[in-house]
């Protein structure tokens, strides 16, 4: 009998994620001994670095966090160091910084469902052989990617670790020139989008068929589909102020793991595309929703394996969005500014919090300062680390289910799942690793 | 044969293996010159057969010296990339707090299951053959330092101040607009490209090998400066050069 086996799974090095993560599993007749979700990174103590800072540096130390979600970071850091200061910006600024986050959030999609979720659904290793058997749709790939980094560009200087997004605004900003131009390779890349849109859905059977009932937790705005702002809120229960992030995180540690984990309502809950999608649905773009439907995706969807199609779902509203922010600002016109912008702000004592929505989901900087405006105290809260209990929880239940597969096909499985969250673990600055014995 | 290259990161953000992904199409270019053998952020594959390796982050634990003791055994040629790597960058901000208070401060009463030491750059752990500089590297630079590996030259690298190449693009200096910038000590190469985006040299590509402490100075007391100010922006990024 099958489900009498014995079976090791060391996973070491989980492929195609950002960071270390490590999958344990043994089995012995039959009887799951032990299912495990391990990070390895190593930590790198940023709440400690930032400590004796200076205000007008914590967005430029933290963004070094994570290199794929830097832009989301800075702009959670300066929202943070803003709430603290009581400094507010111009209206321009928040659209240039809302495209910021759809730039970043195009860009870390595309990487992830085109290079790293595609060779999955494909039966191949890594992009790179798909370049011979699929040149074409690697390009297209290649193509919206490349676009997504010149829009982080034309924003924000560059695309990791940007320069141009500080304190109370902009240093430097884009001529309505160069935003008519990036609307109109948005605008281009449409049926490009569509036709990636197609192609996973000819791939979409190969999506595991696999449900667990879980909380997901994100920001909800009553105007838009919350990215940049918005009160945190859960499929389970009210929603509430970023100040009260607290009560929703619950960091713990748990004995087989070092990592902190989170929970609120359940065990576990989940951030992210598909946590977004949950909440926002109804506020998304009309492409977004038809592509949506094309998969039948809809709220509440508990298959943590379509947070990669909530994902393209988002770069189709993304891309979408950013047409109409650019068309708002146009009607309006650019105020202008110097090229090394430098707002006057007011230095003053106090504590904020800034809590944005970032590619892998909702991410949350609360700094302290004093008089100075010198950092005395940080904590940084990310998606991953938020959703490390969900992944573990998901590997348990998912293992008993395919128990009967191959070795070879429960570790290509588990890894799957670990990969559909997309986790970036360099940036779990609370999540670290270790064997306890 | 082409030869095998590998990318392995240590204490990082993965900023800089993400530029070398965001090479797009010349990626392609790039794979009919050499055979990717391991880079986890992008494939399943993994060898430990490789002529060069490519290693991004700090070393801020003794576990991971063995991994770069067996990397630099396994490679002919080692490639530091990124500020992490080549000079400690960020991560040696922790290195001017006591350790166990840095603990402390994130992991609270489980501090004393966290290993940590000094951070460090690669070169603490192991001879370096190359650098690509910066946080993050730039594509073009690292293009280069690889044509050159491939050609058996040494890769040629800036050692004049960022002033140098700031002038050439005309921008306003960072001290007239008040900005403290220590780019008159940083090593060039990255075309000044954040006084180019309205703020001021970070320091991330580390000293110049001979920086000119007098000209620095100089300006200092120009601009009212104070030689703690200047350390206080130094620790950003030296904090590994400053303690050699």
């Amino acid at each position: 009998m099958s489900n009498k086996k014995n079976l090791e799974v060391n996973v070491h090095h989980v492929t195609r994620v950002e960071g270390h993560g490590n999958i344990y599993v043994n089995v012995e007749d039959g009887i799951i001994e032990r299912c495990e979700w391990n990070i390895s990174e190593a930590p790198r103590f940023f709440e400690a670095m930032v400590v004796g800072r200076n205000w007008n540096e914590l967005h430029h130390i933290t963004s070094r966090i994570c290199g794929i979600c830097s832009i989301g970071h800075t702009l959670a850091s300066l929202k943070a160091t803003e709430a603290a200061m009581g400094i507010t910006i111009s209206d321009q600024d928040l659209k240039l910084r809302k495209l910021a986050l759809h730039a970043e959030n195009l860009q870390s999609h595309i990487l992830h469902v085109g290079f790293l979720i595609l060779p999955d659904l494909m039966d191949v290793g890594s992009v790179i052989p798909l370049a011979s058997s699929n040149p074409d749709e690697v390009k297209t790939v290649l193509a919206l990617h490349r676009m997504a980094n010149d829009m982080s560009n034309l924003i924000c200087g560059r695309t990791t670790h940007p320069q141009r997004l500080i304190p109370g605004g902009f240093s430097k900003i884009p001529s309505i020139k160069e935003l008519q131009n990036l609307k109109d390779r948005l605008k281009s890349s449409v049926p490009e989008l569509e036709a990636v849109a197609n192609l996973l859905k000819t791939l979409a059977p190969k999506i595991p068929d696999f449900v667990r009932e879980t909380e997901f937790i994100g920001l909800k705005n009553p105007n838009e589909y919350a990215l940049y702002d918005g009160k945190i809120a859960s499929t389970d229960t009210d929603s509430a102020p970023a100040s009260e992030y607290l009560s929703y995180t619950n960091e713990y540690v748990v004995p087989q793991s070092t990592a902190k984990w989170a929970k609120h309502n359940r065990d576990s809950y989940m951030v992210g595309a598909l946590a977004r999608l949950n909440i926002n649905y109804d506020k998304l773009s009309p492409l977004a929703k038809k592509i949506s439907g094309l998969f039948g995706l809809k709220p509440v969807c508990h298959n943590p394996f379509m947070n990669s199609i909530a994902q393209l779902v988002e770069i189709v509203h993304s891309v979408e969005d950013s047409i109409k922010l650019i068309n708002e600002l146009e009607s309006t016109g650019l105020e202008k500014q110097s090229d090394y912008n430098l707002p006057n702000l007011l230095v003053k004592s106090g504590q904020g919090v800034g809590a944005v929505e970032v590619p892998r989901g909702i991410l949350f900087h609360d700094y302290t300062y004093n008089d100075e405006g010198v950092c005395t105290k940080a904590n940084c809260i990310i998606p991953t680390n938020q959703n490390h209990g969900n992944i573990e929880l998901d590997l348990k239940a998912l293992l008993p289910q395919i128990l009967n597969k191959s070795k070879k096909e429960i570790e290509l499985n588990l890894e799957m799942l670990v990969r559909a969250y997309d986790p970036c673990i360099s940036c779990s600055t609370h999540a670290v690793k270790i064997h306890f014995v | 044969m082409k030869p095998k290259v590998a990318f392995f990161d240590f204490a990082g953000c993965e900023g800089d293996q993400l530029q070398i992904a965001n090479l797009e199409e010349e990626i392609l270019d790039l794979l009919g010159q050499v055979e990717v053998v391991s880079f986890r952020e992008v494939m399943k594959e993994h060898s430990d057969n490789y002529d060069i390796a490519f290693v991004e982050g700090s070393c801020t634990r003794l576990q991971d010296e063995d991994r770069l003791k067996q990397i630099r055994k396994n490679a002919s040629i080692v490639v530091a990339i990124g500020a992490c790597a080549t000079i400690g960058g960020i991560n040696s901000l922790k290195n001017y707090q006591d350790t166990d208070v840095v603990k402390k401060i994130v992991y609270g009463e489980n501090a004393h299951l966290f290993d940590t030491y000094l951070a460090r750059p690669i070169d603490a752990v192991i001879p370096i053959d190359a650098y690509v500089h910066g946080c993050p590297i730039t594509k073009d630079e690292f293009l280069h330092v690889v044509k050159s590996l491939l050609l058996g030259k040494k890769p040629e690298i800036p050692n004049y101040p960022v002033c140098v190449e700031c002038k050439k693009n005309e921008n306003v200096c960072a001290f007239e607009r008040e900005e403290f910038c220590v780019g008159p000590v940083t090593r060039a190469g990255c075309n000044s490209c954040c006084v180019n985006e309205g703020t001021k040299c970070w320091g991330c590509r580390g000293l110049v090998d001979n920086p000119n402490e007098n000209s620095q100075k100089e300006v200092l007391v120009e601009y009212g400066l104070s030689v703690d100010d200047a350390i206080d922006k130094f620790k950003l990024y030296f904090g590994w050069e400053k303690k050699k």
